[in-house]
């Protein structure tokens, strides 16, 4: 079953005098995601991987081409129509540290998902957080910790228990370890391979690096210039 | 004949209460014309390694042992001998190049610094001397006037090496010079660095995590693992036959070579396990791993090994 289907999907940024310089950041894409799969998008940097990203996740307006997410059209969705999309697919960043809020605990930044998107009563609340610290293989002593007081491969599971407390069903994962180190590295690959095959998950996984992308991903893009030039 | 001699290093930082024990007992010796390579996790001190060969730490570390560069202990020259050595016949390419260029001066002008100050040369001399070094690496001299944000990490990269290969110094130490970059960028920089350091018959210390970059470059590698070189060997040897435990879990932790992951973290540096600080996470592990701390060992390949899986095989260095 195809969860995602973008189709021609284009996103110029516009500069300069009367912004007539035309910067086509990614130009003219067509791929499919499967259920519980993974594709993988490699390529340069500044090749147009991470718009591609955002606008799946309609955090950038799409100049053309359309979205087509569980059967419906999300390329045209607006405001609070967005909100419960929030739920479905989710987003991890390349660098753990700016991702999460310096100044709130673990504890607090696991719940506040929770909250925002009413989850879970409020006794529930202590039990859930507790689970999710347990499925990314920490150690609970961490909740009431403050994000410096970590180490990028622990902050970078933190942030994967924090996406997976809404239940996505599409996770896109952006550079998740390129800054990371060969040990961490691939504990972070197995956890995500792992919840990919207990919780039916499906990725967009981006990376500039093939060999990970080749261990993780069932099909791969390459994109060059904002298109797909190759698949794998 | 060797132009670094490392023995017995310590650095140690006074934190509160606690004593980080960032380096513990570090042998290292660098030959003439040698790239070694210094790999290990975040955090288990390759850094400070680097920084204390440039003699570049801070007031609250304490330091112990020698640091012999051509006969002379770095670590009891006074400060006015050092500068002369530092940055002229030692040379440094910092980490993370967007945070070391200083973002308000062009990059012309923080290069001929350089000049100014250690051959006292003029400013045009030295303009005329920063835009060969520019051309060496690979950036056009017209650019001088640029300031770091102008330039992408890759060119930023290159300003880093052109900076620490100003003098042609003699020993070079690169700290993580390809970390961020993609696989294109990041081939060219190993490259530059590659050709130049041998046809400059330089040597140099290579500090990273990236194994592929290690195995392109280097002659020897040491691994560190919570402040200890662990084995030391050629690079032929550490690829083809690790002997530590944690190098083979290091090398197989690669995508190409299956990814398999090791449970738990690298130790805290100011409470190391006892006995061999790897104890906790190795297979291997014997009783004798969690009581006495291993020495480092010569197996009859060459390789040196702080681990007792190698005690029965030889006599101990």
């Amino acid at each position: 079953m195809t969860l995602l289907s973008v189709t021609n999907l284009k996103k110029y940024h516009y500069s300069g005098f009367l912004n007539r310089k035309e910067i086509r950041a990614v130009d003219g894409v067509d791929f499919e995601i499967e259920k519980g799969k993974a594709m993988g998008l490699v390529g340069n940097s500044g090749c147009g991987k991470t718009t591609v990203a955002r606008t799946v996740l309609r955090l950038l307006e799409p100049t053309e081409g359309s979205i087509v997410f569980e059967g419906k059209d999300i390329t045209k969705l607006k405001g609070r129509s967005l909100k419960p999309l929030g739920r479905q697919m989710q987003i991890i960043f390349q660098n753990p540290e700016s991702s999460l809020n310096p100044v709130m605990r673990i504890y607090d930044a696991l719940l506040e998902p929770l909250r925002i998107h009413k989850l879970c009563n409020s006794h529930e609340e202590d039990q859930k957080v507790r689970d999710l610290i347990g499925t990314v293989n920490l150690n609970e002593e961490l909740l009431f910790r403050y994000p410096h007081e970590l180490s990028g491969g622990q902050l970078q599971r933190v942030v994967i228990a924090r996406v997976l407390s809404l239940n996505p069903k599409l996770i896109i994962a952006d550079e998740v370890t390129s800054m990371l180190d060969p040990l961490v590295q691939s504990q972070i690959l197995n956890l995500l391979k792992d919840l990919q095959k207990r919780l039916g998950i499906s990725y967009l996984f981006i990376s500039h690096d093939m060999d990970v992308v080749e261990w993780m991903c069932d099909d791969i893009a390459v994109m060059d210039k904002g298109k797909i030039v190759k698949w794998k | 004949m060797s132009l670094l001699e490392i023995k017995g290093l310590r650095v140690f930082f006074r934190s509160g209460d606690r004593t980080i024990k960032a380096n513990n007992s570090i042998d290292l010796e660098v030959m003439d014309n040698e790239i070694i390579g210094i790999i290990g996790e975040t955090g288990c001190g390759k850094s400070i390694l680097g920084r204390a060969i440039m003699t570049l730490l801070s007031d609250n570390t304490e330091i112990n042992g020698k640091i012999f560069y051509k006969g002379e202990d770095l670590l009891s020259l006074p400060e006015s001998k050092l500068r002369t050595i530092r940055g002229k016949s030692i040379g440094i390419i910092l980490q993370n190049p967007s945070a070391a260029l200083n973002p308000v001066l062009s990059i012309g002008d923080q290069i001929a610094e350089v000049f100014q100050y250690h051959e006292k040369m003029s400013k045009q001399e030295a303009k005329m001397k920063t835009a060969g070094i520019l051309k060496m690496v690979g950036i056009d001299p017209n650019r001088m006037q640029e300031f770091p944000h102008q330039f992408s990490g890759g060119m930023k990269q290159r300003i880093m090496i052109a900076m620490g290969m100003a003098f042609s110094p003699e020993l070079l130490i690169a700290d993580e010079p390809t970390k961020g970059l993609d696989p294109e960028t990041k081939d060219s920089i190993v490259n530059l660095l590659r050709n130049l350091v041998r046809s400059k018959n330089m040597s140099m210390i290579l500090i990273t995590h990236d194994l592929d970059v290690t195995e392109k470059m280097c002659d020897r590698v040491a691994v560190m693992y919570a402040g200890e070189i662990i084995e030391l060997a050629s690079i032929n040897n550490i690829l083809a036959a690790p002997r530590h435990p944690y190098t083979k879990v290091l090398l197989g932790s690669l995508p190409n070579k299956g990814l398999r992951s090791v449970p738990g973290e690298s130790p805290s540096l100011s409470s190391p396990p006892s006995g061999c600080r790897f104890h906790p996470r190795c297979v291997h592990a014997m009783d004798e791993c969690k009581k006495d701390h291993p020495p480092m060992l010569l197996t009859e390949i060459g390789t040196e090994v702080r681990c007792f899986l190698y005690k029965g095989d030889q006599d101990q260095i």
